[in-house]
């Protein structure tokens, strides 16, 4: 209800965020949108003595074209990322995703890079940036390093990012021309996903060139279904190839059971999702 | 001239109130602040059932800002126990109920010890810095064993049997033998339903602020019943009755969960006194959640027999249900509630009910919208579907066959209560109509034969309700505590003003503007010129409160009386300075004119002559202002057709409401947008029994479902468009024709829903979705799986795999 007391900064540069965030040592904690922080906070489930804040530095903030890649600032706010025209355009699967987290409200203030950071594995955003092969920027005390979104997810709210590290920016390779959906499946509108599939396909003349998919909440990292990718191109882009495609949507999941899913039954959704997602993409 | 020409009864009039409640500038009872305040916060028990061994409270005492750290030995002698009002059988066992835990603790969420600090947060911090040492006692969580007597939540009393209740159509006289329609049955339907639990989740946490410092005490406190809440405080802590004010402010919402008398406000009285010094308290969401009452809980085992011809011939009901830890306020009462109503508008010849009420290590359970009749209504059209399936048949033309016909009122029921008046033929021709019953048919029947991914599934349900709570005989023919009467008084102010005064405390429901209505057509005066006073005992200084829908039925009838004596009054008073007879007065449109003549004086006019009493009638006191104290005769009977198709995804077990009509009988309605709103209201909160809500406790007895993103409250996005339409056939028990509404919704939907959901893969071998029907559920019956079996205790992420258990921080 009410946060153990800490100290806040506010700093206005990257570089003055990392030196802060290193000084103020293992304590420290940095604050984007506070969608997700916030009631960690107030549950006391975390005590950070030094909240770093973000929302100053607005060099972290924005979409911007840069050749074969988008580049998306780690502050800009989910509502401006479904509202921008270079996601549309070159990361559709980005924007369906987008649409489907929580509400207009929660959208306005949280982020990108603090969805991704905070990596929930029933966050909408982390299949996307897997599937789409996005490259995490981020900044320490040594200068930046990029990280490939498969190295970045490491277990359950935990990421590679080090202690005095941020999330600047991600790098999302333009898939311009794929067709692309976010199936979500949750009980009220709301609600975050039981299992959620993204889905990317490339298709010429009918055939499937390049699939990716990418599945939420179904392990403790969200997971590219490598098996149906592999099994989707070359094929061509009906129903019945993807039907027989995402029943290897499962395959090397591990996915916890919960009140609204045990194991067995998630894993039949992701076949089941696997499918709508896909032919909703290819529009078949 | 102040005549209204348009009447406002019937008008869909915007309510007085919204502009300050919808905006929170208003006096919720969290925005009242008094110089010196302190602040509460508890500290609440992780453990579901515990010895608690040692507290250790020095550290908290010397925290900033702190000023007492209490413990439930600290305030054993002056804190007493819990009130329960309705001992529903003289040896029902009640266990000592502490405010503050003494020696045990009984439920995860139990308050175990409290802080006051000079501000909220320093209290939090003393909260995380209080150690308690729990040994573990034995959990009682299912209610089956709990019935059995497993293992014990109150040992002193030897079981955790609080009490059986039963009622018997043979030995009351009132019908026929249950045991021998079973035997001669043609047919059986029997059937074991659960009510999950639900928790109320009124929008307004809950929250009390006490003033110790003037002459009388005043309590402030966001509850439905400003004036059961004073009587209790007295006779819970001694104080005279006298030395208590209670202001309910405004109070944003109820549903039931603030019909108590809560530890806190019991807390923050005594500590208030103690101290000498303002308190408040006010609580969080998570600790809403897990320790304000919860409702339903209930183990159906239903038998119906019925003759092949699908004539009803018996119904036996045996119940067991879920008090929780402790017997609150009306705890025991609210299974017994729907005792009467199992068999519903049908004529059952022959009717036996049983209840046990058991107590488990969980949060206690106490009314929640519709109070046992939700349950009962459930329970009787559930099975009035599988009778049509088990016969083939049509589900309302079996219906149909068995209800009491609109020539049959009024009726007298297998339990002895009359019903004034219905129509249900009518309600379900309308609602059939409003539907298109024939054409959902048929595109069922389509999505059948094409086997469709989607099929598509039609859910009825009718139902009445005894409500208009009560006839205060009746009530004490229950054993319940107090009557069921209401109060009003009309005060004329001298400049043609009115105040209204109702004992009957709206936290929502929209009574300024209704009685506002009701009075401007009876007294003749503008909607404008009235003020509607309420929830406050020096006021409002008698009256029962709100709940039940009793408000229209019973306190809208008290204020009715209460301005036939002002009228009666000022009829005198018109009579002597129009130099007639009272006889030769007729009054209309707020005027006494005398009849035949163009004489005339307005009732305004006459509240300032008698204001300045210089020319009154002889005996005559200078005051026009009444009261009426009204006690019904009868409960009122609303009732409704409502009809639900739902879309079940045979996949996933997603389920997706397509289309719901109803068609309720209210009888007379006062304001139209009021009465759609309560239905709106009450279809969204009975939906979500039946799609999203449940209280989940783990193996520990820990609530699961601890924070909003767990306890799934449907929002305007998940909930379908309402076809609502109505019936009128007003009530004879009461002189404005009306029937209450409040529960309606919420009573008659979750059946719809639920009877939906089967009928849609009743041909895939389904006869049953245990509640909510969440797709794991519907996938599972579908696939006849059994429904819960293989839960991970991992996480599944999202904001509900924290760890919320207990504590208020
Ligand atoms: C009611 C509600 C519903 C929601 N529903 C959904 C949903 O349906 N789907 C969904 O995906 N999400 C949902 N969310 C979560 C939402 O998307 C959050 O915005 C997001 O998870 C976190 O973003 P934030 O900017 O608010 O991060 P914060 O809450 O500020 O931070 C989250 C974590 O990330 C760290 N962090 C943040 N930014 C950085 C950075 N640049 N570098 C390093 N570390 C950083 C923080 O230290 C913290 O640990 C919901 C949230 C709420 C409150």
């Amino acid at each position: 209800m009410i946060p153990t007391a800490f100290d806040y900064l506010a700093p206005s540069t990257v570089d003055d965020a990392v030196r802060v965030l290193a000084d103020a040592g293992e304590d420290a904690k940095v604050i984007a949108g506070g969608q997700s922080l916030v009631p960690v906070l107030r549950m006391r489930l975390a005590a950070p003595t030094t909240l770093v804040d973000l929302g100053r530095i607005a060099e972290l903030r924005g979409i911007r074209d840069d050749g074969d890649a988008l580049v998306i600032g780690a502050m800009t706010t989910h509502h401006d990322v479904r509202r921008d025209p270079l996601v549309a355009t070159h990361t559709a699967l980005l924007r369906a995703a987008t649409d489907t987290v929580a509400d207009p409200q929660v959208r306005h203030r949280g982020t990108f890079g603090g969805a991704l950071a905070h990596a929930d594995p029933a966050g909408d955003l982390l299949a996307p940036a897997l599937a789409l092969e996005a490259e995490m920027v981020v900044c320490g005390m040594d200068g930046r390093r990029a990280v490939a979104a498969r190295d970045f997810f490491v277990d359950y709210f935990t990421t590679a990012l080090r202690p005095d590290e941020i999330l600047v920016e991600v790098r999302v390779p333009k898939h311009t021309g794929w067709g692309a959906h976010y199936e979500k499946f949750s009980r009220v509108a709301q609600a975050w996903s039981i299992v959620a599939v993204a889905a990317a396909v490339q298709a010429e003349d009918g055939v499937i060139t390049q699939a990716r998919v990418g599945l939420t909440n179904m392990s403790s990292v969200p997971v590219r279904a490598h098996a149906v990718e592999d099994a989707l191109v070359g094929r061509p882009a009906t129903v019945e190839s993807i039907r027989a495609a995402a029943e290897l949507a499962a395959e090397g999941t591990r996915p916890a059971g919960d009140g609204n899913a045990d194991v067995a039954y998630r894993q039949h959704l992701a076949r089941v999702l696997t499918t709508r997602a896909l032919v909703t993409a290819v529009g078949a | 001239m102040t005549a209204t020409v348009e009447p406002e009864v019937g008008r869909a009039r915007t309510r007085k109130e919204d502009a300050r409640l919808i905006t929170g500038r208003t006096r919720w009872t969290d925005n009242i602040t008094l110089p010196g305040l302190l602040h509460l916060v508890f500290v609440r028990s992780p453990a579901a059932h515990a010895k608690i061994t040692a507290i250790d409270t020095d550290e908290a005492r010397r925290m900033p800002g702190v000023i007492a750290v209490f413990t439930g030995r600290d305030l054993a002698d002056v804190q007493g126990s819990l009130p329960c009002a309705w001992p529903i059988t003289p040896d029902m066992k009640a266990p000592p109920a502490p405010p503050l835990a003494v020696d045990q603790v009984n439920f995860a969420g139990e308050a175990v010890a409290v802080v006051v600090a000079r501000s909220r947060a320093e209290a939090v911090d003393a909260v995380a810095a209080i150690d308690i040492d729990y040994d573990d006692l034995p959990v009682v969580l299912d209610l089956a064993a709990a019935a059995a007597d497993s293992d014990l939540v109150h040992p002193d009393l030897g079981t955790n049997r609080s009490a059986t209740w039963v009622f018997d159509s043979a030995d009351a006289g009132t019908g026929g033998d249950v045991a021998a329609a079973i035997a001669d049955a043609e047919v059986l339907i029997e059937r074991t339903y659960r009510q999950q639990r639900l928790i109320p989740a009124f929008m307004e946490p809950r929250s009390v602020v006490v003033d110790p410092t003037g002459e009388q005490l005043t309590m402030w406190s966001a509850t439905q019943v400003p004036h059961i809440l004073r009587l209790m405080l007295a006779l819970t802590t001694g104080t005279p009755e006298h030395k208590i004010r209670v202001i309910a402010p405004d109070v944003g919402g109820g549903f039931g969960g603030k019909l108590q008398v809560t530890p806190e406000e019991v807390l923050a009285m005594v500590i208030a006194q103690r101290l000498g010094k303002p308190v408040k308290w006010t609580e969080t969401r998570s600790e809403s959640l897990v320790s304000a009452h919860h409702g339903r809980d209930q183990i159906q085992k239903l038998t119906l027999a019925a003759r092949r011809d699908g004539t009803v011939t018996g119904l036996k009901v045996e119940l067991l249900a879920d008090m929780g830890a402790y017997l609150r306020l009306v705890t025991p009462g609210v299974p017994i509630l729907g005792a009467f109503m199992f068999n519903a508008i049908y004529k059952f010849p022959a009717y036996h009910f049983s209840c046990t009420n058991v107590f488990t290590t969980k949060t206690p359970t106490d009314a929640y919208r519709g109070a046992g009749r939700p349950e009962a209504t459930f329970a009787i059209e559930r099975l009035m579907d599988e009778l049509a399936a088990e016969l083939g048949r049509d589900p309302i033309e079996v219906r149909a066959q068995n209800w009491i016909r609109h020539d049959e009122f009024p009726f007298t029921t297998v339990c002895g209560l009359e019903y004034d008046t219905g129509n249900y033929e009518a309600a379900t021709a309308r609602a059939k109509e409003l539907f298109d019953y024939d054409g959902l048919r048929a595109e069922q029947r389509e999505r059948r034969e094409r086997g469709d991914v989607v099929q598509l599934g039609i859910g009825t349900s009718t139902f009445t309700e005894m409500c208009g709570l009560a006839p205060s005989r009746v009530l004490g023919s229950l054993s319940y505590g107090a009557g069921g009467w209401e109060h009003a008084a009309i005060r004329m102010l001298p400049s043609g003003k009115v105040e209204v005064v109702t004992g009957s405390s709206a936290h929502g429901q929209g009574h300024e503007t209704a009685w506002s209505q009701i009075v401007a057509d009876q007294l003749g005066v503008p909607f404008e010129d009235i003020e509607v006073l309420h929830g406050d005992t020096q006021s409002s200084p008698k009256g029962l409160d709100t709940y039940g829908s009793r408000s229209l039925t019973v306190g809208a009838m008290a204020v009715l009386k209460a301005g036939e004596k002002v009228i009666a009054k000022a009829r005198r008073v018109a009579a002597h300075q129009l130099e007639c007879a009272e006889g030769d007065l007729e009054f209309a449109g707020g005027r006494f004119t005398v009849r035949g003549t163009e004489k005339s004086t307005g009732i305004t006019d006459v509240a300032l002559a008698v204001f300045a009493a210089h020319d009154l009638p002889d005996g005559v006191e200078p005051s026009l202002d009444s009261e009426a104290t009204f006690d019904p005769e009868n409960f009122s009977f609303p009732h409704g057709t409502h009809l639900c198709a739902v879309e079940v995804d045979t996949e996933t077990g997603f389920v997706k409401i397509r289309k719901y009509a109803c068609v309720d009988d209210v009888g007379t309605v006062v304001n139209p947008l009021i009465v759609d709103g309560q239905v709106h209201g009450g279809l969204a909160q009975g939906l979500a029994q039946a799609l999203y809500e449940e209280a989940v406790h783990d193996e520990s007895g820990t609530l699961t479902t601890g924070t909003l993103a767990d306890y799934l409250v449907p929002s305007a996005v998940d909930l379908p468009h309402f076809d609502t339409d109505r019936t009128v056939t007003p009530s004879t028990t009461n002189q404005l024709g009306a029937k209450g509404v409040g529960e309606a919704g919420t009573i008659a939907s979750t059946p719809a829903v639920v009877n939906a959901v089967v009928d849609a893969v009743r041909h895939l071998g389904v006869t049953d979705v245990p509640m909510p029907c969440t797709p794991m559920r519907v996938w599972a019956a579908i696939n006849h799986r059994s429904a819960d079996s293989g839960l991970g205790t991992e996480a599944g992420g999202g904001l509900g795999s924290l760890d919320t258990s207990g504590g208020a921080v």
